[in-house]
């Protein structure tokens, strides 16, 4: 779990646009009051898709997938795990 | 002030049709607010439909208020566009703020007084994008201020409130935003753009400066971003599209008593315009389906949070508004070239120009380049539903 998170956390500083950077933010800390713009959220979904070599099912595109670096790392293992949530 | 309870939504909101007909051309040519058909909005108590009945209002869906928008709108698109822009203001509240005490007490208020609540979201620097802010919300303890170069607020000065967004602090990023309501002894409005415009001409779109001082809890107490993602984005698109439609289901019905009268007059003969009316009336089925679909998915998404957040649900009200917004100017178009030069003319039984300007506020009315772009993006992860029936 803490290699998918670092990776996120990779990408989230690549494509984020955190104005204080996303080392400054924990892994509860809320994504959107950091910044993250919805246009934004979709930018990292593909280059996390990219990342991981996966795809998000539709049942997982939506506000609170992207929440925090935790809620994206839960998302990215459950499909991992080849258990994404209800399709 | 009560209106007889035994009159249906539609035959209220008819009454006010039939005042805003009367009045439609004298507010497009003197660009005036449409004050006759919203005293008779309030005599028929239509600004609180949508509030729960526990706080004074009549608990009506957002495809009843669309269908109000549609009929006021087949009058005076202006009037239509004040009574659809504060039920959007109002969808937010009766969304999002029926669990603070101050906001349930202000809906209650609404339904009372029947007031009328007005949107700043435009701000100059920013245009349209108004998932972006550039000013910013000072709490200090119990209170909040607020400016903001506010450059287009319709009917702004005829409001009872303002429903404006602002960052939520000075240090808040320009997408953390949250939603405030000012009451009218709360705020003032320097007035620095007028509004004289090619359509929709009695919203009277002035621009501001608003400076506004109130108590703190009069903060929504949601993010902005949960708001526009669940109440306003789509009743926005939604109601709008209603009062559009209404628009051009006038436009046709202009064009169809035109035919009609050419037919009579040499039987057995189609008229030219006939066949024009024929693609017009498709057109205006085409639209009418894509509303109303749109209103079956916001009345189903609305019980469920996350489908209201998901990017299916976005396109989808985002196609509603490009579709819509579109359609209109083609169908009036259409009608025009059927009733020709008595539709061009203004005065006429026939006369055209006040639909097709008003309309063509509708591609603007957020930007459908920043709405195609919005999609565009969201396309590049939504996997599109390929079943006919959903
Ligand atoms: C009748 C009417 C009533 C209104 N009432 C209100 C109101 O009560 N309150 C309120 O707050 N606002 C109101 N508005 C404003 C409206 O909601 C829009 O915000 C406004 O029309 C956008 O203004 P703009 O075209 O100057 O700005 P922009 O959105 O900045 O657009 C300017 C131009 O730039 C282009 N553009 C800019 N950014 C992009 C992008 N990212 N992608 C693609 N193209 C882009 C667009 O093509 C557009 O033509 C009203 C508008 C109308 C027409």
């Amino acid at each position: 779990m803490s290699d998918v998170k670092s990776k996120i956390r990779e990408v989230l500083a690549a494509r984020g646009g955190f104005p204080g950077g996303i080392e400054a933010l924990g892994d509860q800390s809320d994504l959107y009051a950091a910044g993250l713009s919805s246009f934004a959220s979709v930018q990292i979904m593909l280059a996390l898709e990219e990342a991981f070599d996966l795809e998000f099912p539709d049942s997982l595109l939506n506000r609170k997938t992207f929440q925090s670096v935790d809620a994206i790392a839960g998302a990215v293992q459950g499909i991992l795990d080849g258990a994404p949530a209800a399709e | 002030m009560n209106a007889p309870a035994s009159t249906s939504l539609a035959e209220r909101a008819g009454r006010v049709a039939a005042v805003a007909a009367a009045h439609a051309d004298d507010v497009d040519i003197k660009s005036r607010f449409p004050r006759e058909a919203v005293d008779a909005m309030r005599l028929e108590r239509l600004f609180s439909v949508q509030i729960a009945n526990n706080l004074g209002g009549e608990d009506a869906t957002i495809s009843d208020v669309a269908e109000i928008c549609s009929l006021i709108g087949q009058s005076c698109a202006s009037a239509a566009m004040v009574f659809a822009m504060h039920h959007i203001k109002l969808s937010s509240l009766v969304s999002h703020g029926s669990e603070s005490d101050w906001h349930r007490t202000f809906m209650r208020r609404v339904a009372d007084e029947q007031l009328l609540l007005a949107s700043a979201t435009t701000e100059g620097g920013i245009g349209g994008n108004l998932r972006n802010s550039i000013c910013a919300i000072e709490v200090n303890g119990a209170d909040c201020h607020l400016e903001k170069d506010a450059t287009v607020i319709s009917y702004g000065e005829y409001a009872d409130a303002i429903l404006i967004t602002s960052r939520a602090n000075a240090e808040a990023a320009s997408t953390d935003q949250v939603m405030t309501a000012f009451t009218k002894d709360q705020y003032t409005l320097e007035r620095t753009q007028v509004w004289d415009t090619l359509g929709m001409r009695g919203t009277c779109s002035d621009g501001y400066l608003f400076k506004g001082d109130a108590p703190a809890v009069q903060i929504l107490p949601k993010p902005f971003a949960e708001i526009a993602a669940q109440s306003m984005l789509a009743t926005s698109h939604l109601l709008w599209s209603a009062v559009w439609y209404g628009i051009a289901v006038n436009a046709m019905a202009r064009a169809q008593s035109f035919v009609r009268a050419a037919a009579r007059k040499s039987p057995g003969a189609p008229p030219p315009g006939a066949l024009r009316l024929a693609e017009a009336s498709s057109l205006l089925q085409l639209l009418k389906s894509n509303i109303i679909a749109g209103l079956r998915e916001f009345e189903a998404a609305k019980a469920d949070h996350d489908r209201l957040s998901s990017i299916g649900f976005a396109v989808a009200m985002n196609n509603v508004k490009i579709g819509s917004s579109e359609t209109i100017l083609i169908i009036i178009n259409h009608a025009m070239l059927v009733c020709g030069i008595l539709g061009y003319k203004n005065g006429t039984p026939y006369s055209l120009g006040r639909h097709l300007r008003d309309a063509h506020s509708a591609q603007l009315m957020i930007s459908n380049d920043r709405i195609l772009g919005n999609t565009s993006n969201l396309l590049l992860v939504h996997k599109q539903d390929t079943s006919l029936m959903g």
